[in-house]
C-alpha cells in the first residue's frame, strides 16, 4: 500500500450537520488519541461524520469496508510472491499507523472475530502494531487514531463485537436526526425547498414506525437525500418517493401499499 | 270506482273484495308505467293469477308488484315471470307463488335490468327442479322445502351478492341439503351457520380479514396508533346499519366494504380508521346530561369536522378522501315547512367546514364556517370550544320544524364517521342507555372435559370450492395401556430389529460441513496452501495444515406418522390370526424404535371419524416426547372404531408439522382403506378432499406418503397421493415393510 499521506487527505469540507455535541467530543477524544466507536442505523451519517472530523482535524483518513472474508493480513499486510522471492506489502491499518492517519474500519462486525483482534495492541496504551510475519513491531505515529463503526441493528448472536474489543473504545450513539434537523439536511444536500423536504421526512417517519413489524430498518436519511435529489431534478414527487424510499426497503406487498398510501396522502 | 276503472275491473274477472279495494290504486300506478299493450297483458296476467285457485293473496301481490317491477326491468319481462308462475303452479310448489310475487318488486330493484331478472328467473326454476323430490314407489311428489324461504330472502341476498354469487350460494345449498328438508329450510332462510358463511364468501367488496394487516400497518405507520380491529357484520341488519366505533376492546369496523364514490374498500377502511384516530388524539369527553339530543348531535358534527381538519393538516391528501366519501347535500333539498331539517343543515355545515369550494350561500352557515376557521387557525382548538360553537349554531338556526317526526335523511349520513360514543359522559344513568356491554352474565355451565374443536374446511370437487369450517376435529391424548405389551412385541421382532439396525447405520446422510486446517483430509485447501507456500518462500515455517475434509451435519427431518384407526382395522389380516390393528401396533412400534435410533423428531397420531361433526385425532407420541414407557403404553391401548375422514386428519396433522423448523417434513399415513364416512354418500367426495389436502400440504413443504394395506387401493390411492404410496399386499409382513419404507424414503442418495 502506498504510504503517500497526501492522497488520503480530505480536501473539500464535507457537509455535516451536527446533531449534538459530537464534534467537540470527538475532538477531545482525538486530542487524547482515544479510539472511537460510532454506532447507529444504516444511512444515518456515521461515515460522513468521520470524514468531516478528518477534514476538521486536517488528518488523512484511511477507510476500510469490512467483510466476512477479510483476514488479518488484509488489514496488516502480507508478503507477495515476486520473481524468485517475496516482497512485503503494508495493509491499510499498517499504513495508517506509519503515516499517522485516522483509520476508519467501517461495519467492523462484518469482519470475523479472529480478524478484529489484530487491532487490540493499537487500541490500548501500547499503541503498537506487531507484524509477526515480517518480524517487525511498528510504534504508531503520534497522529494515528482508530475509528470503527457498526450498526447495532444487525446484532445477532453471530454478529456482535467481543467485550474485549468493545471495551477498548469510546463510543458515539448515532440515530436518525430529529425531523427538523433532517429537513435541514435534505435541503442542504439536495437544494430542495423546506416544505417538500419536510414531507419526505414525514414519509420516512411512517416507515420508521413500522420497524419491527415487517421492516428491519426504517428509511435512512441517505435514501431521503436520494429522493430529494430526484425531486430537485424534476422527477414527480410521488414517483421519486416510490423509487427512492419505498421500493429499496421492502418486498412486502402490504407494507409497500401502506407506504404508497402514505405518499399519496402526503402529496395531495 | 269510476266508469273506465270498472271496465278494467271487469277484465280482471274476479270477485275478491280485498282486491277490489286495492284495484284503483294499482291501476293508477300501472297506467303511469305501462303502455296500453302492456296494460292489457298486465290485466290478462292478473286474470290468470286470480284463477289459480290460491285465494286473493297472489293476485294482490302481483297487482302491487308488477308496475313497480316493470318500471325498472321493462314490461317485456312479464311473459318470463308468468312462465315461472305457471311452472310453480304445475309443480307441487304452488305455495311459493305468493312469496315469489311479493318479493318481485324489490328483486327487480336490485337487479335493474331485464337480462339480470331473466337469470334470476332461470335460477328459481332450476332450484325448484332440483329440490322438488319424488320418492320412487310412492307416487307422491314433495314440494321444495326451501323455495318459499328462498323467495323471502331473495332481496336481502341480492343486496349483497351479484347474480353469479347467488347462483353459487343456491348451488351449495342444493348440493348439500337436497336430502334434508329441515336443514334445507334453515339454509335457504339464512338460519344455518354455513349458509351465512357461504354468503360471506360470495359477497362482493373488500373483506376486513383480507386487509387487516395492511390496516394495522396503516395505523402504526401513519398514525403511531394500533388496536385490535374487530369486524361487525353488516349483512343481516337491514333496519339499522351498524356504524363504526371504538371502545376499550378495540376498533370496530364493518366486515366488508364495497367500493363507493370511486373510493376503494381499503381506502374507506382507512378513512374510518383515520377518523377514529383523530378522536383518540384530540377529542376529550364531554358531560352530556344537560344537553338535548339535538345539541349533542350538533356538537358531534362540529367535533368530527375539527378532528378531520386536524387530520388533513397532518396528511393533506386525506381531504380528497374525506370529501369523496362525504355527501354533498343540495342546499334546497329539505323543505323546513314540512320536515325536520336539522340533520340536513348540519350535514351541509359539515361539508362546508371541510370543503373550501362548498358553494353554499346561506349566510348563517357561512358565518359559522368562518367562526370555525377562526377557532382552528391558532392551533388545535378543543372539544369544549367546538361544543360552545355548536350550541350557538343550534340556537341561531333553530326552527320549529326541527321537532317534526318527519326527518330529512337523504345525503346526511356520513358513513366513515364513528358513532362518537366516546365523546359523552353521563353523570346520571339514563334509562335509554344500552348498558348490556358492561354487565355480563357468567355462565355457570360445567366445563366440557375436552379441548374445543378445531374447524377445517372440506373440498367439494363438484363446485371446486371449499366448504367453510365444515369438519370439527377434536384432539385428545390417547388413553394408556400396558407398556410391557409393546416390549413383548419388539422382543418378538428382535431378528428384524437387528437387520434394521444395519440399515440404520448406513443412514448417515446430508449437510456436508467443511472442516479446514487439517493435516490430512480429503481435499487440498487452496487458500491455505498458497499462504503456506508464501511463508515457505519467505523463509518462515509453513503451516502444514493445508487440507480440508467434510463431515455431515446429521439429518433434519420431522416425521409425523398418522394412523387410520377406523373400525376395519379390527378385521383379521389375510390368513394370519392377528388383526390388522395388532400388526399395525407391531409395525408402528418397530418404526418408532428405528426412528428413535436415528434421532429424527417423530410424532404419532391416530384418527377416526363419526360424521363431520366429530373427527377424533388422538396423540400417541408428541415431537418432544421420548420413545419410552408412556408412549408404549399409549400404543398398547390402540383401539379401532368408526370411519376414515382422511382430509381433516391430514390438515390437522399438517397444522402441527408445519410449525416445525426442520428442513424436511414427512407425513406418513398408514391406512387400510379408502376415505369414507357415514354421512357422505358420494364416495368420490372424501377421496377428492384428501387429494386436495395432500396438495395443500405439498404447498407447505410437507412430503406426504401413504402406506396402504388395502389390496384394492390401486383404484384410488394414486388419485390421492400421486406416486407417493406403497401398497403392502402381504399384511403379515407389515412390521418389516413399514420401517423399510421409511428408511428408503429418508435415505440420502
Amino acid at each position: 500500500m502506498s504510504s503517500d499521506a497526501q492522497q488520503y487527505r480530505v480536501h473539500a469540507e464535507p457537509y455535516y450537520q451536527p446533531q449534538g455535541r459530537e464534534v467537540a467530543l470527538f475532538e477531545a477524544a482525538y486530542r487524547n488519541r482515544l479510539p472511537v466507536m460510532v454506532k447507529g442505523p444504516t444511512g444515518c451519517g456515521k461515515s460522513r461524520f468521520v470524514e468531516y472530523m478528518a477534514w476538521k482535524l486536517g488528518k488523512p483518513l484511511i477507510t476500510v469496508a469490512c467483510n466476512e472474508d477479510m483476514t488479518a493480513s488484509d488489514l496488516v499486510g502480507r508478503y507477495l510472491l515476486e520473481g524468485g522471492g517475496t516482497r512485503w506489502l503494508d495493509g491499510p491499518l499498517t499504513t495508517a499507523a506509519r503515516i499517522g492517519a485516522i483509520c476508519y474500519l467501517d461495519e467492523i462486525v462484518e469482519a470475523r472475530q479472529d480478524t478484529t483482534v489484530v487491532i487490540h495492541p493499537l487500541t490500548d496504551h501500547r499503541r503498537v502494531l506487531p507484524l509477526d510475519k515480517k518480524g517487525e513491531l511498528i510504534a504508531a505515529h503520534p497522529d494515528f487514531q482508530l475509528v470503527i463503526s457498526y450498526n447495532p441493528g444487525y446484532q445477532s448472536l453471530m454478529k456482535d463485537l467481543k467485550q474485549s474489543t468493545k471495551q477498548r473504545f469510546t463510543a458515539f450513539d448515532f440515530d436518525y436526526p430529529e425531523a427538523e434537523l433532517e429537513t435541514t439536511i435534505l435541503c442542504k444536500e439536495s437544494g430542495l425547498d423546506a416544505e417538500m423536504a419536510s414531507k419526505l421526512v414525514k414519509i420516512g417517519h411512517t416507515a420508521r414506525n413500522l420497524k419491527g413489524h415487517g421492516l428491519d430498518e426504517g428509511i435512512s436519511t441517505r435514501l431521503m437525500v436520494y429522493a430529494a435529489q430526484l425531486i430537485h431534478d424534476g422527477v414527480d414527487a410521488a414517483d421519486a418517493c416510490r423509487m427512492a424510499l419505498v421500493r429499496p426497503i421492502t418486498d412486502d406487498a402490504d407494507i409497500r401499499q401502506t407506504l404508497d398510501h402514505a405518499i399519496d396522502v402526503t402529496f395531495a | 270506482m269510476d266508469e273506465s276503472t270498472r271496465t278494467y275491473w271487469a277484465r280482471l274477472d274476479t270477485r275478491f273484495p280485498l282486491v277490489e279495494a286495492m284495484f284503483p290504486a294499482c291501476l293508477a300506478d300501472a297506467h303511469s308505467v305501462l303502455t296500453p299493450k302492456g296494460l292489457d297483458a298486465f290485466l290478462e296476467a292478473g286474470r290468470l293469477i286470480g284463477k289459480l285457485g290460491r285465494g286473493a293473496e297472489p293476485l294482490l301481490a302481483f297487482l302491487e308488484a308488477w308496475p313497480a317491477a316493470a318500471r325498472v326491468v321493462g314490461e317485456g319481462m312479464l311473459a318470463p315471470v308468468m312462465a315461472v308462475v305457471q311452472g310453480l303452479q304445475k309443480s307441487p310448489n304452488g305455495r311459493a307463488i305468493t312469496p315469489f310475487l311479493q318479493t318481485l318488486a324489490p328483486v327487480a330493484q336490485r337487479l335493474q335490468a331485464g337480462e339480470q331478472l331473466q337469470h334470476y328467473l332461470d335460477l328459481t326454476l332450476d332450484l325448484m327442479a332440483r329440490t322438488t323430490r319424488s320418492i320412487h314407489g310412492f307416487h307422491t311428489t314433495y314440494p321444495s322445502p326451501g323455495l318459499p324461504d328462498f323467495f323471502a330472502q331473495a332481496p336481502t341476498l341480492l343486496a349483497q351478492l351479484d347474480i353469479g354469487g347467488l347462483r353459487r350460494w343456491v348451488d351449495y345449498g342444493v348440493r348439500n341439503y337436497a336430502t334434508h328438508p329441515e336443514r334445507q329450510k334453515d339454509y335457504f332462510s339464512l338460519q344455518s351457520a354455513d349458509s351465512r358463511a357461504v354468503l360471506q364468501r360470495e359477497r362482493h367488496g373488500t373483506l376486513l380479514v383480507d386487509v387487516e394487516r395492511r390496516l394495522d400497518l396503516y395505523l402504526r405507520g401513519l398514525w403511531r396508533d394500533g388496536d385490535l380491529l374487530i369486524p361487525y357484520s353488516t349483512a343481516f341488519d337491514q333496519l339499522r346499519k351498524p356504524v363504526p366505533y371504538y371502545d376499550p376492546l378495540g376498533m370496530r369496523l364493518p366486515d366488508v366494504q364495497d367500493d363507493a364514490q370511486g373510493v376503494s374498500g381499503l381506502d374507506r377502511y382507512r378513512a374510518m380508521l383515520a377518523h377514529m384516530v383523530g378522536h383518540r388524539r384530540w377529542s376529550t369527553p364531554q358531560i352530556a346530561d344537560n344537553w338535548s339530543p339535538f345539541q349533542r348531535m350538533a356538537v358531534e358534527f362540529f367535533e368530527d369536522c375539527r378532528v378531520e381538519t386536524l387530520l388533513i393538516r397532518e396528511y393533506p391528501g386525506l381531504r380528497r378522501l374525506f370529501l369523496a366519501l362525504h355527501p354533498r347535500p343540495a342546499e334546497d333539498a329539505c323543505d323546513p315547512e314540512t320536515t325536520s331539517c336539522l340533520r340536513h343543515r348540519l350535514a351541509m355545515l359539515s361539508r362546508a367546514l371541510l370543503d373550501p369550494q362548498h358553494g353554499y350561500r346561506d349566510a348563517d352557515l357561512n358565518d359559522f364556517v368562518a367562526r370555525f376557521h377562526d377557532l382552528m387557525t391558532p392551533g388545535a382548538s378543543s372539544t369544549r370550544d367546538m361544543a360552545a360553537l355548536a350550541l350557538a349554531f343550534v340556537a341561531k338556526t333553530r326552527r320549529p320544524s326541527d321537532q317534526f317526526a318527519n326527518v330529512h335523511f337523504d345525503d346526511t349520513v356520513i358513513d366513515y364517521r364513528d358513532d362518537n360514543r366516546h365523546l359523552w359522559r353521563f353523570i346520571e344513568e339514563a334509562d335509554e342507555e344500552q348498558s348490556f356491554d358492561e354487565t355480563r352474565r357468567h355462565d355457570t355451565q360445567e366445563e366440557v372435559q375436552r379441548l374445543p374443536p378445531r374447524h377445517y374446511p372440506e373440498w367439494d370437487y363438484h363446485s371446486q370450492t371449499y366448504r367453510p369450517d365444515w369438519v370439527s376435529v377434536y384432539e385428545a391424548l390417547h388413553p394408556s395401556g400396558r407398556a410391557a405389551d409393546i416390549d413383548r412385541l419388539l422382543q418378538k421382532h428382535a431378528p428384524l430389529a437387528k437387520r434394521l439396525q444395519r440399515l440404520l447405520e448406513a443412514l448417515k446422510p446430508q449437510d456436508k460441513v467443511r472442516i479446514r486446517y487439517q493435516e490430512e483430509g480429503s481435499e487440498l485447501d487452496l487458500d491455505v496452501a498458497l499462504r503456506s507456500l508464501i511463508d515457505f518462500k519467505a523463509g518462515s515455517t509453513p503451516d502444514p495444515r493445508i487440507n480440508m475434509s467434510h463431515r455431515t451435519n446429521g439429518r433434519d427431518i420431522a416425521v409425523t406418522l398418522l394412523l387410520d384407526l377406523s373400525a376395519s382395522l379390527n378385521d383379521k389380516a389375510g390368513s394370519s390370526d392377528q388383526t390388522i390393528l395388532e400388526l399395525s401396533q407391531e409395525a408402528v412400534s418397530l418404526l418408532a424404535w428405528a426412528i428413535d435410533r436415528l434421532g429424527d423428531p417423530l410424532a404419532i397420531a391416530g384418527f377416526q371419524s363419526n360424521t363431520r361433526h366429530e373427527v377424533r385425532y388422538v396423540h400417541l407420541k408428541g415431537f418432544g416426547e421420548q420413545w419410552g414407557d408412556e408412549v408404549k403404553a399409549r400404543l398398547a391401548a390402540m383401539q379401532a372404531n368408526y370411519s376414515t375422514r382422511m382430509g381433516a386428519a391430514l390438515r390437522h396433522a399438517a397444522h402441527s408439522l408445519r410449525a416445525r423448523k426442520n428442513d424436511k417434513k414427512l407425513l406418513l399415513i398408514l391406512t387400510d382403506g379408502e376415505p369414507a364416512d357415514v354421512d357422505v354418500n358420494d364416495e368420490r367426495l372424501l377421496i377428492e378432499d384428501a387429494r386436495q389436502a395432500v396438495r395443500e400440504l405439498e404447498r407447505d413443504g410437507i412430503f406426504t406418503y401413504c402406506i396402504s394395506l388395502d389390496p384394492r387401493a390401486d383404484a384410488y390411492v394414486s388419485d390421492i397421493f400421486g406416486r407417493r404410496y406403497t401398497v403392502i399386499d402381504h399384511i403379515e409382513r407389515l412390521p418389516e415393510k413399514l420401517p423399510e419404507v421409511f428408511l428408503a424414503l429418508t435415505k440420502s442418495r
